[in-house]
């Protein structure tokens, strides 16, 4: 291993770091957004509501995060119609495609987890807010919500831990990510350890620090059904 | 659409390449799963923590990282190897790396897969088992390993799906699978969006008809449990 080498290029690698957090945290911020009204649409009754969700999520959980990654960044230049709008000023950028299918990916996850979790919240609750008289808005902001968030926290750790794993495809397409930082160092110096042992490092630090953040606000969101502490007299 | 056909030959050739790559990693990762739920649940405290060391390191790295670390470095390793004994340069092919790490990598979920689903086992129907006088293989075969698959169903379905997804990264170590396979075709007929878009679509059937089989094998082995 070449330390010196490792340690020289540790700009890159917090540049990298910086480039992964945004575009992992711009991902899961915009499509849990987005996620919230499509695990509704899902447990909808109409098909013509449920079904064209249920084709999203299919299409995007069944098909390789990479392949969607191409046909965005690559594909998009096939048309004219794009070229020559205005779309093209975001995908013409191997930064915003990569961002909008990371976006689109976990949406079509997120809804799923979500959609798990509100169709588990008991049954009474929601009749018992129907007979408070709740309105549908305020029985989804009131009961349904709080309750299918807490359920669905468990199963989103595990998505963000595979969307920050996923996202290290994006070095693919040319974007300097933690990976793309390490690549760089492989290819300047013709080694074949140091820049992926260091990018790996980094993974696995953030990797701990998101099973440490879900565990504290698991901690929190659980209080509840822990067993309740001795009350000093 | 023309562009297609004139394709046709080569894109399945790298579909099936995707399908082999998938069928012999998932059997390797069976093996270091089995291997792994035997080290973690054994009496072994040295056996537990290396079982606990590989998972750990392998959950929390990316699988792309792995695979260019294993092909790149794998390659330097051999290369040493054969150097001292004298064997002369041998070749480290995408094909072997591709495998070898995907197995590698779903061997550690496997684990926790087949770990979970031993637990599930009643101890009791174990202890019974003792008690009837039945060696330690008869056990195996008649109470452990056929609940083992009834438990570790679900999971190993899960598994084998996201396995197969994560074939598409041998692409960017230069296998030609069936996304390299396409992207330098759409690439050269300039329409890449027709061509990543029929990737898609296989990759579609082939996660269909694996949940289609899924549920049948579901269906099969929970035959012997009684539902209200």
């Amino acid at each position: 291993m070449e330390f010196e080498l490792i340690f020289n290029h540790m700009p890159r690698f917090f540049e990298g770091l910086l480039t992964t957090m945004k575009l992992v945290g711009g991902a899961l911020l915009i499509g849990g957004l987005m996620s919230i009204p499509m695990a509704f649409a899902r447990t909808s009754l109409n098909p013509l509501i449920n079904w064209p969700v249920y084709a999203f999520t299919y299409v995007f959980r069944g098909s390789p995060l990479l392949v969607q990654m191409y046909l965005i960044y690559n594909g998009a230049a096939q048309f004219d119609f794009i070229r020559e709008g205005f779309l093209w000023l975001i995908l013409r950028e191997a930064y915003w495609c990569a961002l909008l299918a990371f976006t689109l990916n976990t949406a079509a996850y997120t809804t799923e987890i979500f959609r798990g979790a509100i169709q588990s919240v008991p049954f009474g609750e929601v009749e018992a807010a129907k007979a408070c008289g709740m309105s549908p808005l305020m029985r989804i902001r009131r009961i349904i919500l709080p309750s299918a968030l807490r359920r669905a926290l468990p199963a989103y750790s595990n998505e963000v831990i595979f969307m920050l794993h996923g996202s290290a495809i994006a070095s693919v397409i040319t974007i300097i990510d933690i990976l793309g930082a390490g690549r760089e160092l492989n290819g300047k110096h013709y080694l074949a350890f140091e820049g992926f042992v260091t990018a790996g490092v980094f993974y696995l630090c953030l990797t701990f620090l998101i099973i440490g953040a879900f565990k504290l606000l698991e901690k929190r969101w659980y209080k509840h059904l822990r067993p309740r502490e001795e009350v000093a007299s | 659409m023309e562009n297609i056909a004139a394709y046709l030959p080569s894109l399945i050739e790298g579909t099936w390449l995707t399908i082999s790559i998938g069928l012999l990693s998932l059997a390797l990762a069976m093996f270091l799963g089995l291997m792994g739920a035997w080290a973690k649940l054994s009496k072994s405290r040295i056996a537990r923590y290396s079982a606990e060391i590989y998972t750990t390191l392998i959950r929390g790295i990316p699988d792309i990282v792995w695979m260019l670390l294993l092909f790149y470095g794998g390659q330097i390793i051999v290369n040493d190897i054969s150097d001292a004994m004298g064997w002369g340069y041998v070749d480290v092919d995408a094909y072997t790396a591709g495998v070898l790490t995907i197995g590698f990598i779903f061997g550690a979920y496997m684990t926790e897969t087949f770990r979970g689903a031993a637990l599930s086992i009643p101890s009791g129907e174990v202890e019974a088992g003792v008690a009837c006088g039945m060696s330690r293989i008869v056990l195996f075969r008649r109470i452990i390993w056929p609940q083992l698959l009834r438990y570790a169903l679900p999971s190993f379905g899960n598994n084998w799906l996201v396995l197969i997804k994560t074939t598409a990264l041998c692409s960017v170590i230069g296998l030609e699978d069936l996304v390299r396979k396409a992207d330098l075709a759409g690439k050269s007929v300039r329409e890449p969006f027709t061509f990543m878009f029929g990737v898609l679509v296989i990759f579609l059937i082939i996660t269909s008809i694996s949940l289609y089989v899924l549920n049948r094998m579901e269906k099969h082995y929970n035959i012997g449990v009684r539902r209200a």
